[in-house]
């Protein structure tokens, strides 16, 4: 058996690296797709384009906008002198955030009133909108308790000394300037591997059958439990080896941490590929032609990958999806990836992540293999 | 070029399609399974994030602050702890995003005229629900903290003065601040990016896989009549998939429709070419299906959904990945899609991107003919 089980691998090896096409295919897309991710996939907002419209030109006024342009979160760009501007920049979208200071604006400051800021956002941009609003009340918020301070130590400056406050000291552990590549870098290293090993099993076993070489190895003494093996063997080692490598990419190069045991991750990684195996294997049972496999791997891999809290927090799905969830391996290893990197989390709390792989991975190749085996018959 | 053998190509291509259930399928299901799964999946602004509380103090003003915690709508607090080791571990395992620590002299503090600080320690490793959390939390602790200066003063016989400052914030395009109606839109583009570029991707590579090509050469096809019979089907299913992708929005996810029913099929129509060049480009020089499907799939659904703008804004990107956005399609449809949903633009306001797709369309066209040569 083992005899026969070598020659199978050899040949898998061999089919894979002598194209080199597909030998591309194998390193060229992952590296790529995972330095777009790493540059591009962020949700930090910071210089976001703002304009001003200040129609008081008093040194409060000054003040509140100078306390914006100090702040890496906004970036103002222009300063404007009539409201309709403001239309005009917004509807091109050269400006995301307009500020504007209607005239009085320090009279009624200084006369212990209420004086008004009016804020207009582009809400496109649901979470830019979202975020820099938040930051907008901040600092209008600084401004306001810096303004009252200012004006009780003039009046009675014995009350200010007395005067309690509440302060909040956030401290955002993990991660600690708030960098989405580290939220993105080891998401995509699991994404990236469940695309890769799913299509490449799925379209190992339907090129044999579309070709017709499938009918051949079955002439041969080959036993279908060593064809399953040959065919999903190499598939599970590319896998390996790819992480590997997208995760160098993650650290060398952008220098996300790893604070975790590369052995938790290991066997998170290899838990894993037992689920993508059995779905490649599944998925070859039931498509004719490689066009029918990588339309149905795209069916399965895009809310695969959208459930699984890659980019978009399960906690705000909809209840429902949100128990669908559990049924997609790679929401498992997201949470596997993220602590080994970035929590430095052990076996302590990722078992249940592990167990829930395991539990999936056997389900699916063994419901997988079944059919494959009845599909060779 | 003969019309008829055009047809001929093309009603080849529409049987095949048809016969094979599983493209069909894709045609068929995949706009309404993309839009619901976007519609559904992605929703950015988290509400009811689960924290949990560490009162140090347990006294009347902690639990007056912990009270606005448990009655706001960003937060649920789902645990309180009673040491800081238990605080660590529901942070840990992912039980709690944040934890609120209140310290043993808090209302001390605040008796006599000092500030007290309350903690906020933030599982930061979804650095956008992290940085929600953190503005809600801030949110919370300044009212709290004003409430406190108010109080007190009332006690010292003052006048309560006025707030100085009152921000009156305005979103427009999208008032409620959904995700919905950002995402939605963007997804007809990727929708017509798989139809597009994806499908017609395999299309040519099978042809040459299986050896039907040499079949295709040696009849007195030209190949600018492959080239159009076999993209003609694909140009029709596409746009019409963008009109049912459209009503679902539309209709199911009650996005705003603001612009113009003609910006968006004229910009529709150019994507489509765009798109479908592309592919066929990619087929022509990929040759295996494999190779075809995963360039396909890496040169126009990737940057369709990372370098668009679709979900990530392009103003914050650095400036090299800005540079390149400019050379991604997807990037000026999407802008167009955003801008006729919300904003309501009509194609005057449009001409910028409808231009650059037009050159992008003229240009991958001619890159495509060029490339498909008729011989072996």
């Amino acid at each position: 058996m083992l005899n026969r089980l070598r020659q199978m691998l050899i040949k898998e090896f061999l089919q894979v690296f002598r194209d080199k096409r597909a030998l591309w295919v194998l390193i060229g897309p992952p590296i790529i797709q995972m330095l777009i991710f790493g540059y591009a996939a962020s949700y930090e907002i910071r210089h976001v384009p703002t304009a001003v419209l200040d129609l008081d030109h008093s040194q409060e006024s000054r003040d509140l906008i100078a306390r914006f342009s100090a702040t890496p979160y906004f970036d103002v760009r222009t300063q404007l002198t009539d409201r309709e501007q403001i239309r005009e920049m917004i509807d091109r979208g050269q400006v995301t955030v307009a500020l504007e200071i209607h005239p009085g604006f320090a009279a009624l400051l200084r006369k212990g009133q209420t004086a008004p800021l009016q804020v207009i956002v582009d809400g496109t941009n649901s979470n830019t909108a979202l975020i820099a609003l938040g930051y907008v009340n901040q600092i209008a918020q600084g401004y306001a308790d810096d303004h009252q301070r200012d004006a009780m130590q003039r009046s009675s400056p014995f009350l200010l000394a007395r005067l309690p406050a509440v302060e909040l000291e956030s401290r955002p552990w993990f991660n600690p300037n708030l960098e989405s590549r580290w939220f993105f870098v080891p998401g995509v290293i699991g994404s990236l591997l469940q695309v890769m090993v799913i299509v490449l099993t799925a379209f190992a076993v339907v090129r044999e059958r579309e070709i017709g070489t499938l009918e051949q190895i079955m002439v041969t003494p080959i036993r279908p439990r060593e064809f399953i093996l040959g065919k999903t063997l190499p598939f599970f080692l590319i896998g390996l080896f790819d992480a590997g490598m997208i995760g160098l990419v993650g650290t060398l190069w952008f220098q996300v941490p790893f604070r975790g045991s590369l052995a938790v991750l290991a066997l998170g990684l290899m838990l894993f590929l037992l689920c993508a195996l059995g779905i490649g294997l599944f998925i070859s049972t039931v498509s004719a032609t490689q066009q029918q496999a990588m339309v149905t791997a795209f069916f399965f891999i895009m809310p695969a990958i959208t459930f699984s809290g890659f980019g978009f927090p399960i906690a705000s799905m909809p209840r429902a999806v949100q128990w669908l969830t559990y049924l997609d391996p790679l929401r498992y290893l997201l949470v596997v990836l993220r602590g080994v990197y970035l929590k430095g989390v052990g076996l302590d709390l990722l078992w249940p992540q592990m167990a829930a792989m395991a539990v999936l991975g056997t389900a699916l190749l063994g419901v997988s293999v079944l059919r494959f085996r009845k599909s060779l018959d | 070029m003969s019309w008829r053998r055009l047809m001929a190509v093309a009603r080849k291509e529409l049987i095949q399609i048809w016969r094979d259930s599983r493209s069909l399928g894709i045609v068929l299901v995949m706009p309404l399974a993309m839009m619901l799964l976007f519609g559904y999946g992605v929703n950015l602004d988290m509400k009811h994030i689960p924290i949990c509380v560490f009162d140090r103090e347990g006294s009347q003003k902690s639990q007056d602050l912990l009270k606005r915690f448990q009655s706001s709508d960003y937060f649920e607090v789902v645990r309180a702890v009673d040491s800081y080791p238990a605080l660590v571990k529901a942070i840990d395992s992912g039980q709690a995003r944040m934890g609120v620590v209140v310290p043993h002299d808090f209302s001390e503090r605040l008796r006599t005229g000092e500030t007290a600080t309350v903690q906020a320690i933030v599982d930061a490793t979804d650095d956008n629900t992290a940085n929600l959390a953190i503005g809600y939390t801030q949110a919370v602790v300044s009212d709290f903290s004003q409430r406190v200066q108010l109080d007190w003063l009332r006690q010292q016989g003052r006048p309560e003065p006025n707030p100085p400052l009152a921000v009156d914030a305005r979103t427009w395009f999208n008032e409620d601040l959904e995700s919905k109606a950002f995402i939605v839109p963007g997804v007809l583009a990727l929708v017509m990016s798989v139809i597009g570029a994806f499908l017609t991707s395999l299309t040519i590579a099978r042809e040459w896989e299986r050896g039907s090509m040499e079949q295709l050469i040696s009849t007195p096809v030209t190949p600018l009549e492959i080239m159009l019979g076999k993209l003609a089907p694909y140009f029709v299913i596409g746009l019409l998939n963008t009109a049912v992708c459209a009503v679902i929005a539309i209709w199911w996810f009650e996005v705003p429709f603001r612009g113009s029913v003609a910006a968006l099929f004229v910009s529709s129509a150019l994507f489509m070419v765009v798109v479908m060049a592309l592919g066929f480009f990619i087929s022509v020089i990929g040759r295996s299906q494999l190779a075809a499907s995963q360039i396909a799939l890496t040169a126009t659904f990737l940057p369709a959904f990372l370098l668009s703008g679709f979900l990530f804004s392009i103003d914050q990107m650095p400036a090299v990945i800005r540079a390149i956005t400019h050379v991604v399609p997807a990037r000026y449809f999407v802008t167009i899609l955003k801008d006729v949903f919300l904003k309501g633009s009509g194609l005057s306001m449009l001409e910028g991107e409808l231009l650059a797709l037009a050159l992008f369309a003229v240009a991958l066209t001619l890159l495509a003919t060029r490339s498909f040569k008729k011989k072996l």
